[in-house]
């Protein structure tokens, strides 16, 4: 039986190790498009991509963006502004009203959590979840791995430890989700009032300080701060976050080996993470986004249909066809 | 002429009587007449008798609903008082009572009389209006409970909303003692629970979902005992949902304390697993919780901790629940599918016998509220259900007399099922053959 991903991508928590590996092998390939002169293959030609995101994002949204054109995908950028209950059109309104325009995928990002499985149970469309409230987002915990797997070459067995606000963050459970399945190690630290209280069930280590932490792990994934957790009362201050919290440089070396420094973007330099850690010899932040492309072409590629061996191809130009058995039922 | 109805073989369940055996049940009028062997003999040839063969079903008195929620006013295209009232016939209930979170609020004796009024055109199930302890349901000035008791209301609530104000919930208690009626509290500790859309735990985490912690209704539940002891008041517990609170009314009861508690068919029959797939039928306030709040409950059920059994019928437009799952409001109904959930849980699974579930469903609820019925006695209203405790059905969504179609039971087979509802000697309900 041929390995696929199904319709959706709609977290990493319901893929299998061996469907991991195969987004992440697919994506090998993947990276060298982006660094030639023209950076365009015709794998994705024809097909229609719709990159609604309910919530603002620069990154995410830029790097899908790229990997369906370079896919040369036809792409369109819907940027709806809060929730459905807000903006007066139902959540399912919008997803009939995308479905009757014969789109093939939807990459949603949205502020409820279970909005990505709630638009791809009611359309036929493939649906990707570019970060669904605080669930999962998948193709970041995707591209975290493939930057660790390029730098480790490999992933069983690594220690990685997830530092800040876990309550609230969809990139902590596709890490967990994605790394636990890959045979990777996952710590948690921060502040229990940032960790769900259950999280000691979801098989990861805790670790209260952060110092602790970089004494275990091979490699910190550190974690965006949101500014309003602190007048939520979640913690005191933003200071005496960085100061118990932050990964700084100082702390770094007084680890007993080296550590590699992951971040999901965009950072709060000076709170969870210090510049001179971020911009320093072990930061991999850059890679990250660098990869982040090559991964969503990937997730992209295997969506529509294609098979992992194609992908080879697709850099000579040949490539799987876009088209699928429901699109020629619309002609 | 006066109507009659003779309820022939059936076995008659009547814990206020402590009566379980084959007997025939006869109505005359608006009353029970008798609970006897061989009264099918006796009033052969009567006039205006209209017998119904109860062979091999039970027959009980009137199930009664201590809370449910109908919409109207407000809300007449979730749930009206009529259809509300004929989905309680439906479902065996021939009495229920109306939360008053209505819009606007049912805070005063006009609102009362005019739920009073849409009860009596409807002629379906009694319908008992309860009154809200506080003004608009604002948690901040008391309402004026003698002149909603004068019109008709049975017990006073702000449900849907908690009493945050434990000096409010202090005068109220006191307030009603001289009325005599039960203030029902939803137990919810505002700060905590806020923004919550599920139980707190393992599955909320890996949903994503914001949880209700189970200390947000205990705080409240044991604020609630600790306030009645003071007061000399009837606190009565809505919804219970967790193992803490068990125990806290436990506790409360075993000091003589004036708590009664109810539970309802969701809480003592399915997990925080229903929410899966971010299932919005799923999702109601207090939210389902785990097995073992499950298995305290059923037990609670058993040995009275809980004294009844409500539904807390909360219908929505299926657009509402149509949604993503934080946005959905909470509540599913409950009405037609009580008895069967009860009897599924429950009884088929040994934890309790047909006459603790008749308790709960009739008795407990009619003297815990202080309502008429609840009793086969003769010169008890002529208020009866019959069911077939055996009967297996399907539930299907589309056949409900309630406007509402929000129920996570869909498609599940169920045991128990309502045969014939009297309503103050009128059939008010009839299925099968």
């Amino acid at each position: 039986m041929t390995l696929s991903l199904g319709k959706d991508l709609l977290g990493l928590e319901p893929l299998s190790g061996e469907q991991i590996q195969l987004i992440l092998d697919t994506a090998e390939p993947f990276k060298e498009i982006s660094e030639r002169a023209i950076k365009k293959v015709p794998t994705l030609r024809g097909a229609t991509i719709v990159n609604l995101f309910f919530e603002a994002s620069t990154r995410t949204r830029v790097s899908f963006e790229f990997a369906e054109k370079r896919l040369s995908a036809d792409t369109v950028n819907v940027a709806a502004s809060g929730s459905s209950v807000s903006k007066g059109e139902t959540l399912v309104d919008t997803a009939r009203n995308l479905e009757a325009m014969r789109i093939d995928m939807v990459v949603i990002r949205h502020g409820a959590s279970g909005a990505a499985q709630f638009l791809a149970e009611r359309i036929e469309s493939n649906v990707i979840n570019a970060g669904d409230g605080t669930h999962e987002h998948p193709t970041q915990g995707l591209l975290d791995m493939l930057t660790l797997r390029d730098h480790f070459g490999k992933l069983a067995g690594l220690k990685v430890c997830i530092v800040g606000d876990v309550l609230h963050s969809r990139v902590a459970r596709s890490n967990i989700w994605g790394l636990t399945k890959m045979g990777a190690e996952v710590g948690i630290c921060g502040p229990r009032s940032l960790l769900p209280n259950a999280i000691d069930e979801l098989g990861v280590t805790v670790f209260d300080r952060v110092e602790a932490a970089i004494e275990w792990a091979d490699a910190l994934n550190v974690l965006r701060l949101q500014l309003e957790r602190m007048t939520a009362g979640y913690i005191p201050s933003l200071r005496e976050y960085n100061r118990v919290f932050g990964v700084s440089r100082e702390r770094l070396e007084r680890g007993p080996h080296e550590v590699l420094i992951l971040h999901p973007g965009p950072m709060n330099r000076g709170v969870e993470i210090d510049s001179d850690v971020a911009d320093g010899p072990f930061s991999v932040i850059l890679d990250q986004v660098t990869n982040g492309v090559a991964v969503r072409m990937a997730v992209l590629y295997l969506l529509s249909g294609g098979r992992p061996e194609l992908a080879e191809a697709a850099k000579s130009g040949g490539g799987a066809s876009a088209a699928k058995g429901k699109r020629s039922a619309d002609d | 002429m006066t109507k009659s109805i003779l309820l022939r073989g059936g076995r008659v369940v009547d814990p206020s009587q402590n009566i379980d055996r084959v007997a025939d049940v006869l109505v005359v009028g608006d009353n029970i007449e008798a609970v006897g062997d061989r009264i099918a003999e006796s009033v052969e040839g009567l006039s205006g008798l209209e017998t119904i063969d109860c062979g091999g079903l039970v027959v009980a008195p009137g199930f009664i609903d201590v809370h449910c929620h109908l919409r109207e006013p407000g809300r007449e295209e979730v749930e009206t008082i009529a259809t509300g009232a004929r989905a309680a016939a439906a479902g065996g209930f021939t009495a229920v009572c109306a939360m008053p979170n209505t819009d606007p609020v049912t805070d005063n004796q006009a609102a009362v009389g005019f739920i009073i009024r849409q009860a009596t055109l409807a002629n379906a199930a009694r319908v008992y209006p309860i009154g809200a302890i506080s003004v608009g349901q604002r948690g901040e000035s008391l309402a004026e409970f003698g002149e909603m008791v004068a019109a008709g209301a049975v017990a006073v609530s702000d449900d849907g909303k908690p009493v945050a104000s434990a000096h409010l919930m202090r005068t109220a208690l006191e307030y009603a003692r001289t009325f005599g009626i039960p203030v029902a509290d939803h137990c919810e500790e505002p700060t905590l629970a806020k923004g919550g859309a599920m139980n707190e735990g393992v599955t909320s985490a890996r949903l994503g979902l914001k949880g209700v912690p189970a200390e947000a209704e205990e705080i409240m539940a044991i604020r609630d005992i600790l306030l009645a002891r003071r007061t000399g008041g009837h606190v009565h517990l809505c919804h219970m949902s967790t193992r803490g609170s068990v125990e806290l009314i436990r506790w409360g009861k075993e000091r003589g304390i004036n708590v009664t508690a109810e539970v309802c068919p969701h809480h003592i029959s399915l997990t925080e697993d229903a929410v899966e797939g971010y299932n919005t039928n799923a999702k109601m306030n207090p939210p389902l919780r785990t097995a073992d709040d499950v298995a305290a409950l059923q037990e609670a059920v058993r040995d009275g901790t809980i004294d009844l059994i409500a539904t807390d019928h909360a219908p929505h437009h299926y657009d509402e629940k149509e949604r993503e799952f934080a946005d959905a409001p909470n509540g599913i109904i409950g009405l037609e599918t009580a008895l069967a959930v009860n009897i599924t849980w429950l009884v088929a699974s040994g934890i309790i016998d047909v006459g603790t579930l008749v308790d709960k469903m009739s008795c407990a609820p009619a003297k815990v509220f202080h309502l008429p019925g609840g009793s086969l006695r003769r010169g008890s209203p002529a208020d009866v259900t019959v069911f077939a405790p055996d009967e297996e059905w399907t539930v299907d969504p589309k056949r409900f007399r309630s406007k509402g179609r929000n129920t996570p039971y869909t498609g599940k087979t169920l045991r128990g099922r309502v045969r014939a509802t009297i309503v103050a000697g009128r059939v008010a309900h009839r299925d099968g053959a």
